[in-house]
């Protein structure tokens, strides 16, 4: 009983992080109906980049998302317009599917190619502190990170639904044609909305490199379980895939604790197949287009 | 079958058939068995995401699931040496089996869905072979039995393999686009909805597509295991195999019958010629991104469509030129 609720704690914390990666997937879905394979990528592109700010600089993973979330937004924006915008319409889903699945090659690629593929994981000296409440483990990193993807989730909310440009985004992702004849500049909100969606690999890929040892081949494993938390939330829903995350992480922490570690990738899938044979739209997937 | 057709499909398998008997250096029938194994891969693949334009991502899991059955079942001893190839068909069946339910499931949606499934299909594979440590030898990876063949023509038989499966993914290829099969996935690729509406059998289709797909791709699997001697995870269930088989459809062009085996017979040896050069899997991946990228943007139809277009143009400029000149002539 002991070992199933402190896996319960963990699972709920790691959930966390999944919910701040996934909500940029479930973004960049809604606004573009496009499936960034390269997510994972991306994630793995920020734990690096905070990586190598705190072994050059000293800076402290938590600050130097400040540093890497306009650097990933830049990459993102520029991805969107130079690599997806200029594919043709009538066969965008199939084909931004491989451009983005190559982006994550690239991606690898390019990584492999500075960082070598050692595993490396981000220590500021505090990494492994714990808190013990009621005789349960609680990580402290883990708890800053489910904080932190509290709030990054927040601030995603907010810009969404109070600003002029979360607006233009939700026209963008409900009716494009009436978007854009009402005056949204839709390829723009397109590439910003892709740049957002890619943004939040910054903190997420912080966080992660904070708690879980990474190689540039790392971001396979990431991007199968992000689709499936993505799938389970339903495609296009924040909300679904915050909601998705916390589950995907309590159950596949229990099957790890409970079985072994080698069937909690395993989980994932089942759950994947699960989904699409009961309920193919996800918890929470509109029936229409559109819906953040 | 037009007469064209038939003599082109004649004239190649028949060059491929009696190449080895003129070629002396055994790296070049090395790269001959690669760029027959990829073609046959990229044909298969051609049925469902070229057809269908369902993207598979996963037929790298298949492809994998067949090495390991022959690593398995011959791990100790191959007898004459043959077996294994004799086994092929049923590995194949067994995978297209497999499939169904998979297939099934994945295709009910949309298809991007579909590639999500594949695609996590695929890490599940590679981790699975990772840790299944009594089955696969994990990381060690596993020995197949070395065969008793000589050694001066070792690699014949795997080049004959390699062969006869890309006829078979040929055959199989050119049925589909005569059939109602082919009718129907190309109704499915227009409008799936509409397709269902006027009473396309659509998930039937797909679902036998996708088994004939991944069937050849485990079958294919099986030879190069046998043929490498040893196999690894990482390199049994390879995203860069899934990446190598589209880029390839994509670059002949994808949806025809000969596009595949022109990617293959012009990135095979680009990208060996290239690994010779270079050595180091990242430059690799980071050339296949580039490659990938520059055909998505600039040649999304691939060459061979693109070439027949330019031709069709180019004659169609003629009969106009040569109607112009006699409308002059009347004139005069």
């Amino acid at each position: 009983m002991h070992s199933l609720i402190q896996a319960i704690i963990l699972g709920a914390l790691t959930g966390g992080v999944y919910a701040l990666m996934a909500s940029g997937q479930t973004l960049i879905f809604g606004i573009m109906k496009v499936i960034n394979l390269a997510q994972g990528a991306f994630v793995i592109f920020a734990s690096y980049l905070s990586f190598s700010l705190l072994q050059l600089t000293g800076l402290d993973p938590f600050l130097s998302i400040l540093i890497t979330t306009p650097i990933m937004f830049v990459i993102g924006a520029g991805a969107q317009w130079f690599l997806l915008r200029p594919l043709r319409q009538d066969d965008m889903v199939e084909l931004s599917l491989l451009v983005t699945f190559a982006m994550a090659l690239g991606l690898e690629g390019l990584m492999a190619i500075i960082y070598k593929t050692t595993y490396r994981s981000i220590q500021p000296g505090y990494e492994n502190h714990s808190w013990t409440i009621a005789g349960y483990q609680v990580n402290e990193v883990r708890f800053y990170a489910f904080l932190l993807s509290l709030v990054m989730l927040g601030v995603l909310y907010v810009l969404l639904q109070k600003t002029k440009f979360g607006r233009s985004v939700r026209a963008t992702v409900q009716n494009p044609m009436s978007a854009q004849l009402l005056g949204v500049n839709s390829k723009l909100v397109s590439a910003f909305g892709f740049g957002l969606g890619v943004a939040t690999a910054a903190a997420a890929g912080a966080v992660f490199g904070l708690i879980v040892p990474f190689n540039p081949g790392s971001h396979y494993d990431l991007i199968s379980r992000l689709l499936t938390v993505v799938v389970l939330g339903g495609l296009g829903s924040i909300g679904g895939s915050v909601i998705g995350a916390l589950i995907m992480g309590v159950a596949s922490a229990i099957v790890s604790a409970l079985a072994s570690p080698i069937w909690s990738d395993f989980t994932f899938f089942i759950v994947l197949l699960l989904v699409l044979l009961l309920r193919p739209r996800g918890l929470f997937g509109a029936r229409v287009r559109g819906s953040l | 079958m037009t007469r064209a057709g038939l003599l082109r499909a004649v004239t190649f398998f028949g060059a491929l058939a009696i190449l080895p008997l003129g070629i002396g250096p055994v790296w070049v029938v090395n790269l001959l068995i690669f760029t027959l194994m990829y073609s046959a891969l990229a044909t298969s693949w051609n049925l469902v995401g070229g057809y269908a334009g369902y993207p598979s991502l996963g037929h790298a899991a298949f492809f994998g699931i067949g090495a390991y059955s022959v690593a398995i079942i011959f791990h100790h001893s191959v007898g004459n040496g043959y077996s294994p190839f004799f086994l092929l068909p049923i590995i194949g069946i067994c995978a297209g089996v497999l499939s169904i339910p998979i297939g099934w499931i994945a295709m009910r949606t949309r298809a991007d869905v579909f590639a999500i499934v594949t695609i996590t299909l695929l890490f599940i594979a590679q981790t699975l072979a990772f840790n299944l440590r009594t089955v696969t030898g994990g990381a060690q990876g596993k020995s197949v039995a070395i065969p008793p063949f000589g050694v001066e023509h070792f690699a014949w038989p795997f080049y004959y393999a390699m062969l006869t499966l890309l006829l078979v993914a040929m055959g199989i290829s050119y049925y589909f686009r005569r059939s109602k099969i082919g009718l129907s996935l190309a109704a499915v690729k227009a409008d799936e909805d509409k397709a269902h509406g006027v009473g396309v059998r659509v998930t039937m289709v797909k679902i036998v597509a996708f088994g004939f797909s991944v069937g050849i791709a485990a079958m294919v699997g099986g030879v190069w295991a046998y043929y490498s001697g040893f196999i690894y995870p990482q390199f049994a269930v390879d995203p860069l195999i899934t990446i190598g088989m589209v880029l390839m459809t994509f670059l002949g062009g994808r949806g025809t019958l000969w596009g595949p085996i022109i990617g293959a017979f012009i990135l095979v040896p680009a990208q060996q010629t290239f690994a010779y050069q270079f050595g180091g899997s990242q430059f690799y991946l980071l050339a296949y991104a580039a490659i990938f990228l520059l055909i998505m943007l600039v040649l999304p139809q691939g060459v061979l469509p693109t070439i027949m277009e330019r031709l069709r143009a180019k004659s169609r400029m003629q009969q106009l030129a040569s109607l112009a000149t006699n409308d002059q002539e009347v004139a005069r």
